[in-house]
């Protein structure tokens, strides 16, 4: 790279680092239109690390409260007493606010990543938890009756015919979660975790700059929809289900 | 955890307690901050502004939702756009009122209409799609107009569901209108969102405050809902699960 190329290159991620400045320099960008085509294509790098940041919390929410969900699932599957608490807790969780959740975890935990996963999580818990739930309840009496008639022991069914024929509930409840996920990390930026909230917050007023980091996180709830409802397609290709 | 963290939590936590029942002055010096008449006034606020944009999403997807569940049609539709709320990036939706419409009381009240409508949408017409067809042939045998059939057939029946999507979106609503300062209405979240004002004691104040408003909001709703399921459909539940 020569030493005037050199110059241009830091001249422009100054530039990228600076909104207000960058405003004065097009005409598009000054008059705050629509959507400054230019000014998209010049700074589209600024967006991908928030991006990035925006799917690992979207991510590891949904993979973590995917697990504890699972568990308290399996958990309460033969003990049917555990459902209305275990309901009622998540359902607490569910209900706080998450951005009042990131500032009551703030004495705890601190700013962050950590802080912003936690709430998050929280969130995912209950959807994933009753979909799991409502598809256990779903398989018919007589499916299991078959399995115990063929010596299938209460693990054996449980994991070879109850979750299976599960599947199409519990991926109805990953995508609500997953895509609720998404639109919610957008707030992560008040914990302190960054992502696409954070280009967002960083001038509420510059429409391009919220059409860009709004449609990305737009763009990315759908296409974690559609990539579920084609493993959804391809694990139980004979059945369709509504979430609860 | 060792008890010196132990304590500074708590020590925030009384904090916070204390900035919701006396006023003391701002970090930015000369105001008074704090104490419950403020506390009262972006409470009240909040739920203003709550209370607006449910209604107004209830008014406009209770009766949608009712004919298109009645008729049978537009099933896709009605999916497809509950489908869609939940993608709508909250602090997103905020921004493009600052940034297109124009910030204050109104516009914010229609963003968040935005976001209640969806999921009452989508629960009213699945609701009124679930009923027993057999409960309103029955109705229609002993006489019953359309109008009749859905106000008096359909929605009790309908309501349990229903209110399950009322729900959903008073929880997102009242989520949302914490951000709703950064469009120039002053609600709870104002405590959370200018720390340079009111300090990390307001700032875990507001949080402490909007959760307690959410839990509390979502617990009346709760109670509501059971006093409209009908008696039968209760007997009904009672059996199937005896």
């Amino acid at each position: 790279m020569t030493a005037a190329a050199q110059t241009a290159a830091s001249t422009i991620a100054q530039l990228g680092e600076d909104f207000f400045q960058e405003r004065d320099d097009s005409g598009c960008v000054a008059e705050n239109g629509t959507f400054c085509f230019d000014w998209a294509v010049d700074n589209f790098d600024r967006y991908v690390t928030p991006l990035l940041q925006h799917l690992v919390l979207v991510l590891v929410s949904v993979v973590i409260g995917f697990a504890i969900a699972f568990g308290l699932a399996l958990l309460s599957h033969r003990r049917r007493w555990l459902v209305p608490p275990i309901t009622g807790a998540t359902g607490v969780l569910y209900t706080v606010p998450s951005i009042a959740f990131f500032f009551l975890l703030l004495p705890i935990t601190g700013r962050g990543f950590d802080t912003a996963i936690i709430a998050l999580t929280a969130y995912t818990l209950q959807i994933i938890y009753r979909n799991i739930v409502a598809g256990l309840a779903n398989v018919p009496e007589s499916t299991k009756d078959s399995g115990r008639g063929m010596g299938m022991t209460d693990r054996q069914l449980l994991w070879r015919v109850e979750l299976p024929l599960a599947v199409p509930e519990i991926i109805a409840g990953l995508r609500i979660a997953t895509v609720s996920t998404v639109a919610l990390a957008t707030l992560a930026v008040f914990a302190g975790a960054g992502g696409l909230g954070e280009e967002i917050y960083a001038d509420l007023t510059f429409k391009t700059n919220v059409v860009i980091a709004g449609g990305l996180a737009v763009l990315m709830a759908i296409a974690f929809d559609v990539l579920l409802i084609i493993a959804q397609r391809l694990v139980v290709p004979w059945r369709t289900v509504r979430p609860v | 955890m060792s008890s010196l963290v132990l304590a500074s939590i708590l020590d925030s936590f009384s904090g916070a307690i204390d900035f919701i029942f006396s006023q003391r002055e701002a970090t930015t010096g000369g105001v008074e901050v704090g104490g419950l008449g403020q506390v009262w006034e972006l409470t009240k606020e909040h739920i203003k502004l709550s209370a607006l944009a449910l209604g107004a999403g209830i008014a406009i997807a209770l009766p949608v939702g009712l004919v298109l569940g009645h008729r049978g049609r537009g099933e896709l539709l009605a999916v497809a756009i509950g489908n869609a709320g939940r993608a709508i990036p909250e602090l997103a939706l905020i921004a493009f009122i600052v940034a297109f419409v124009g910030v204050g009381l109104l516009n914010v009240t229609i963003a968040l209409m935005v976001l209640a409508v969806p999921p009452i949408l989508t629960n009213t017409f699945v609701a009124v799609r679930q009923v027993d067809r057999n409960a309103v042939e029955a109705a229609r045998g002993m006489g019953m107009t359309e109008a009749e059939v859905i106000a008096k057939v359909e929605l009790p029946l309908a309501a349990p569901t229903i209110m399950t999507g009322v729900r959903t979106a008073a929880i997102n609503v009242i989520a949302t209108a914490a951000i709703a300062p950064l469009a120039g209405v002053v609600t709870l979240g104002d405590l959370i969102l200018s720390r340079n004002v009111y300090g990390d004691e307001g700032v875990l104040a507001g949080a402490i405050l909007v959760a307690t408003l959410a839990i509390v909001v979502e617990l009346g709703l709760a109670a509501i809902q059971r006093a409209v399921t009908p008696r039968g459909l209760k007997l009904q539940r009672a059996a199937a699960a005896a």
